[in-house]
């Protein structure tokens, strides 16, 4: 009986189980492309391998150190500045009793997160740019220009500083979630004791959070090979490519516009391969640690 | 709570209070700047005099929208391509989901198949592999490279089911007496159960599907083929995007040339289907943030 069951489980898993294996295991395949010469006319079951030679050639291009240092700054920027604000501003809504405000509040910083940085690009552009707002008012302080998103200096803090503005409140309702879960007890007695707003913030509320804060940290390690793709390809021109130009914005101007495929796959496969070692270390330790299981 | 606030308590909370507004005021400050732009007249906006409210209000800039055909072709695409993908998510969503919440007792191989879902969504071929797969499927340039590769959303699919796994087995169990197999329990039980957590998962994947842009910019080389967001990147932030042998002034005529008013109305109609699914998202999303949460 329990075995006729299991075949309408299998059943039902079999669309998705055929979109799986024709567009995430089959592309697998493609990875031959980082020790080949691809030959278009042959494919990728036809073209000669020539084992670590792309690869080589990789570490000979100059600009490929860059790009993997701007990456991992861009990104543990990010993570660093998200979680920071996300706290702060977890803690002082925490603090705040009226319910229509907070609510308020909360439906505004969450917005961003649901907009595309197709649109969230064309509004930084329009905001930052040479006549744009931002230099408007800095006009009138006497300040002349500045090219945000053309100047080396300024691209990645504008990058970092609009990433914090898109998900800082997203990224918030954990904490607020692990807020709400400490005992009101605790509170209680420690003002019994003659705790002020202070030394409750140090002594309760810091305790109590102080796993979700070490687990986001953790989660976020996966992260330090991410600096926002569709972001950094919304914002970037070659201006900046310095020190705006991540792996992932690489990976695509040389596979898909210059068309070494080679080249673009053995730099995909290298980020796709230390990603898998951090995402393994990071759950590894986010449930040894704090019990999180993912499913 | 009955007891008078001391002066410095007021004090901490009306402190609260300001930050927390100028932080939501900032936040709010881009999108409510490009809303005055676009209700401005064109000499307004390039003048710099508009801030949070417009400067000579005209309607010139949403009329030019409304007549652009190019902008809602592109529209039209994409929303075909929520409807199709939602509903293809939609379904392998639920289905899925429902099987892989099964217990182990029941459904043997229920771990083979997590863990294949699961590394599918830990590592990948990569952008080329993908993109020859797509090719070699003879997918470019049609709706099937938009709505077939992103079918499978894991993320969602563990959210659901860890939803289904919550429900009490009770009810499961007064199904099997009745004699309900597993396509009927699903449909009668389970999914008017689970209405909440699915509207959350779909909503998800309707803002995938209408912000999504790179799949259209890689995989349609027809431009007439682009689904809304590929296009605005085409015409509003590749246009806007210097070269690098450009002079400072050139640069800057480059921006005077953009058309600010009508981009930022491009931006506001392209939005409004996000704003108008917003109050529903946010009744949903807290469930859907929470997965994975810390388990005693």
């Amino acid at each position: 009986m329990k075995k006729r069951v299991s075949v309408h489980y299998h059943l039902m898993l079999l669309p998705t189980m055929a979109l799986v294996a024709a567009f995430s295991i089959y592309p697998l395949f493609g990875l031959m492309l980082a020790f080949q010469e691809f030959n278009p006319g042959k494919g990728i079951w036809g073209s000669t391998f020539i084992g670590l030679e792309n690869f080589k050639y990789m570490f000979e291009i100059p600009d490929i150190k860059t790009i993997f240092m701007n990456t991992l700054s861009i990104a543990v920027m990010k993570i660093l500045a998200t979680q920071l604000l996300a706290l702060a501003f977890a803690l002082l809504l925490n603090e705040v009793k009226n319910a229509v405000f907070k609510k308020s509040i909360q439906t505004i910083v969450y917005l961003p997160h649901f907009i595309s940085w197709v649109l969230l690009g064309g509004i930084v552009i329009n905001v930052l740019s040479l006549d744009g707002i931002v230099n408007e008012a800095l006009g009138k302080l006497g300040i002349s220009p500045i090219f945000f998103l053309g100047s080396n200096g300024w691209f990645p803090g504008v990058i970092v500083g609009t990433h914090v503005w898109q998900e800082f409140g997203f990224s918030a309702i954990i904490y607020l979630a692990a807020l709400t879960g400490i005992n009101p007890s605790l509170y209680e007695a420690a003002g019994i004791d003659g705790a002020g707003r202070l030394k409750q913030l140090l002594y309760v509320t810091m305790p109590g959070i102080a796993t979700t804060i070490i687990l986001l940290l953790t989660l976020d390690m996966q992260n330090v090979l991410n600096a926002g793709f569709e972001q950094i390809l919304n914002l970037y021109n070659p201006m900046v490519y310095q020190t705006g130009d991540i792996i992932d914005t690489y990976v695509y101007r040389a596979g898909l516009k210059e068309l070494q495929y080679e080249l673009a796959t053995a730099v995909g496969l290298l980020k796709s391969v230390v990603s898998l070692i951090l995402i393994t270390i990071s759950y590894f330790l986010a449930s040894k640690f704090a019990n999180y299981r993912i499913f | 709570m009955g007891i008078r606030l001391s002066a410095s308590e007021r004090v901490f909370g009306i402190v609260v209070i300001i930050i927390l507004s100028l932080l939501g005021l900032s936040t709010l400050f881009p999108l409510v700047h490009i809303l005055a732009v676009s209700f401005s007249d064109k000499a307004a906006a390039s003048g710099g005099l508009v801030t949070v409210y417009p400067v000579h209000f005209t309607l010139v800039s949403y009329k030019a929208v409304m007549a652009d055909s190019a902008f809602f072709h592109a529209f039209g695409v994409s929303v075909e391509r929520v409807l199709l993908g939602g509903a293809i998510q939609f379904v392998l969503t639920i289905v899925s989901a429902y099987a892989l919440s099964r217990p182990k007792s029941e459904f043997r191989s229920r771990d083979v198949y997590m863990w294949v879902l699961v590394f599918t969504m830990i590592f990948s071929g990569g952008l080329i592999p993908t993109y020859l797969t797509i090719k070699s499927l003879h997918m470019l340039d049609t709706m099937w490279s938009l709505v077939l590769p992103t079918a499978v959303a894991v993320f969602n699919i563990i959210v659901l089911m860890n939803f289904f796994k919550s429900l009490p087995k009770e009810l499961d169990e007064a199904a099997v007496i009745d004699g309900s197999g597993p396509w009927h329990k699903l449909w009668a039980i389970y999914f008017p159960l689970s209405l909440p957590s699915i509207a959350t998962v779909t909503l998800f994947s309707v803002v995938g599907h209408w912000n999504a842009f790179f799949d259209g910019l890689i995989y349609m080389n027809d431009p007439n083929h682009y689904p809304l967001q590929t296009y605005l990147n085409q015409i509003i932030v590749q246009a806007a995007q210097p070269t690098t042998n450009m002079t400072p002034d050139e640069i800057e005529r480059l921006s005077k040339l953009s058309d600010r008013t009508m981009n930022a109305a491009k931006i506001l109609v392209s939005m409004v289907p996000i704003l108008v699914i917003y109050p529903f998202l946010q009744r949903y999303f807290i469930t859907g943030i929470t997965l994975g949460s810390v388990k005693e």
